[in-house]
């Protein structure tokens, strides 16, 4: 029998420190994520100098609760993994740092993983017969991009956002509309109980990119739409606005995936991300695959959330593909998808 | 004993290791690289090139701050990965201390100055007493972040000659010449900056006095709280 390969994987690109023990690519032995969502709502957002600062103090702690959890030692560890990229400098710097420090102590492999690779590669936890190639939509606070995984370890980007990420556009929405930090969540709820065609927002396209996003124009949209009400002197129905605006993300999300799905003929298909989480979103994509006769997978919540088990099952992939980080490897503020 | 000892705290990347009272090995770049490019292999250089078993390493020191908040990060985050793999204890020692301790056994003041932006530096004032078997390190004014006129108008107010070593040297020159009233001078090049040497020599003593940490208990000194804290406060003062 060939020999397990184990690996442990850490990740800090913004405010979640996480770390994680996962076995042959596909079985996570344990999750550990601790999340500075209390500290950063203070702020309004996550502020780049605290998250750092907060991953620093509680590094230690995670990675060994992951050991533990996964009632692992040091010697049962294949390989050590960390994100690199893209992501706060500051906060992937830490993550970086330790792993690396591990790596050459224990003397084990060190892989360095892009964190929207992790992202997409969290489909393969729970659906252990998804394999490559299909479709994959990322939509999270900092990353909006619909990708073609053509094999492990090989992506195509097709449409990404022009401005803000579409997690971005939900926080800002929910701030103007009283809700608060973090909007995805809050949004989502007060949604139900909202109807989604009280007002029409906008559906940006773009002529030479019809798979690029844009949901700035939809967020200033929402802020008129107030603005003019509180000029009448009119109160505004904030579930109305909430479910309008959500439904407004949705159908560009859905669109765009539906119409590269049709172009490229894939069979299956994968959402990704925090944003990926949200409830409307997964039924109205489920429905959209449906119709098609395509696969749908998504991710539980706890693997749409920034996690580490994410990042060990991508490593996985580059671990059997032979690839290696050096001792140099630096953080990568702004790393593309399928650059190394 | 073996101390490991790691300094990212400013400019340089110092590692050394110290057996004792004999330096093994040193290693010192002052280049624009990142401290996350040139730490690690820097460590990797000098545990290779002495064909050293790592578990032969009995405490790690680390500059644990004050100084630039993404060297302190890389460091700190280094040294924590280090001591948790290899089970050994942390000795976090001050940074301006440190610094202060390259010119053991002078008569003068030793006052390290680090560029901190805005005219403030990482700054202290230290002196050297005769002990029976050599010299001991007086803390004078403990390490803080001030506004450079405050730490000369300290510095003239003891009437003590100084030497004035760091990498705020360069930055703060002409308003020190300008301003002190004392008689002064500038370390030379072999001693002006962080040298991991130092740190490990000063971190006997801590071990000595059973300062040390686990790897999970350390965190770095940053003596400033982040720009957004700094505001948020600054907002509370003014409704008060």
């Amino acid at each position: 029998m060939e020999q397990d390969v184990v690996i442990l994987a850490i990740e800090s690109s913004c405010d979640e420190t996480a770390a994680s023990v996962v076995r042959n690519g596909r079985e996570v032995l344990s999750n550990v994520i601790s999340s500075q969502i209390d500290i950063h709502t203070l702020y309004g957002g996550v502020v780049p100098e605290i998250a750092s600062r907060k991953h620093t103090e509680r590094i230690d702690q995670v990675v060994m609760e992951a050991l533990k959890e996964a009632k692992m030692t040091w010697d049962d560890i294949t390989a050590i993994a960390v994100t690199y990229g893209p992501g706060l400098v500051g906060a992937l710097l830490v993550g970086v740092s330790y792993a690396k420090a591990l790596a050459w102590a224990l003397h084990k492999p060190l892989i360095g993983v892009h964190h929207i690779e992790g992202h997409i590669s969290a489909n393969y936890i729970e659906n252990t017969e998804l394999e490559p190639p299909f479709m994959c939509l990322v939509v999270s606070g900092g990353h909006s991009h619909l990708v073609k995984v053509a094999d492990y370890g090989k992506y195509e980007i097709l449409g990404r956002t022009r401005d803000d990420a579409a997690g971005e556009a939900f926080d800002k929405v929910a701030r103007v509309i009283g809700l608060g930090y973090p909007g995805g969540p809050k949004i989502d709820k007060v949604s139900y109980e909202g109807n989604p065609s009280a007002i029409d927002f906008p559906r940006p396209k773009f002529a030479d990119n019809e798979y690029d996003f844009s949901f700035s124009g939809l967020k200033s949209a929402v802020l008129n739409y107030l603005n003019q009400l509180q000029m009448k002197g009119e109160d505004y129905n904030q579930a109305d606005v909430a479910a309008s605006f959500q439904q407004a993300v949705v159908d560009v999300l859905v669109g765009h995936s539906m119409k590269a799905l049709d172009q490229y003929g894939f069979k299956k298909f994968a959402i990704a991300g925090g944003v990926a989480s949200n409830s409307h979103l997964r039924t109205a994509m489920e429905e959209a695959c449906a119709k098609r006769g395509v696969e749908f997978f998504r991710p539980s919540p706890i693997f749409c959330t920034d996690n580490a088990a994410m990042i060990g099952v991508a490593a996985y992939y580059e671990y059997i593909a032979g690839l290696r980080s050096d001792w140099d490897l630096n953080a990568v503020p702004n790393l593309k998808l399928g650059e190394r | 004993m073996k101390i490991l000892a790691i300094d990212s705290s400013g400019m340089v990347a110092s590692v050394a290791l110290v057996s004792d009272d004999i330096v093994i090995a040193e290693y010192n770049v002052n280049f624009k690289k990142t401290h996350s490019q040139t730490l690690l292999p820097m460590v990797d250089e000098i545990v290779r090139m002495l064909e050293l078993d790592t578990q032969e390493i009995d405490a790690i020191a680390v500059a644990a701050g004050p100084g630039s908040f993404t060297g302190l990060r890389i460091g700190s985050a280094t040294v924590k990965g280090l001591a948790q793999a290899l089970s050994k204890p942390v000795v976090a020692v001050p940074t301006v201390d440190a610094l202060a301790y390259n010119l053991y056994g002078t008569d003068c003041l030793v006052c390290p100055i680090m560029d901190a932006r805005r005219n403030q530096t990482y700054t202290g004032i230290y002196s050297f007493s005769r002990t029976e078997d050599g010299y001991k390190m007086n803390v004078l004014t403990n390490q803080c972040a001030v506004d450079i006129r405050e730490i000369i108008e300290l510095l003239n107010g003891k009437g003590k000659e100084v030497v004035f070593l760091g990498d705020g040297v360069p930055v703060f020159r002409e308003q020190i010449d300008e301003l002190l009233q004392v008689p002064h001078t500038y370390a030379p090049a072999f001693m002006n900056r962080q040298r991991a040497a130092a740190l490990a020599t000063l971190a006997f003593e801590y071990i000595r006095e059973g300062k040390t940490s686990t790897a999970a208990e350390f965190t770095p000194i940053y003596l400033r709280l982040s720009q957004a804290e700094r505001e948020q406060l600054e907002k509370e003062r003014a409704t008060e």
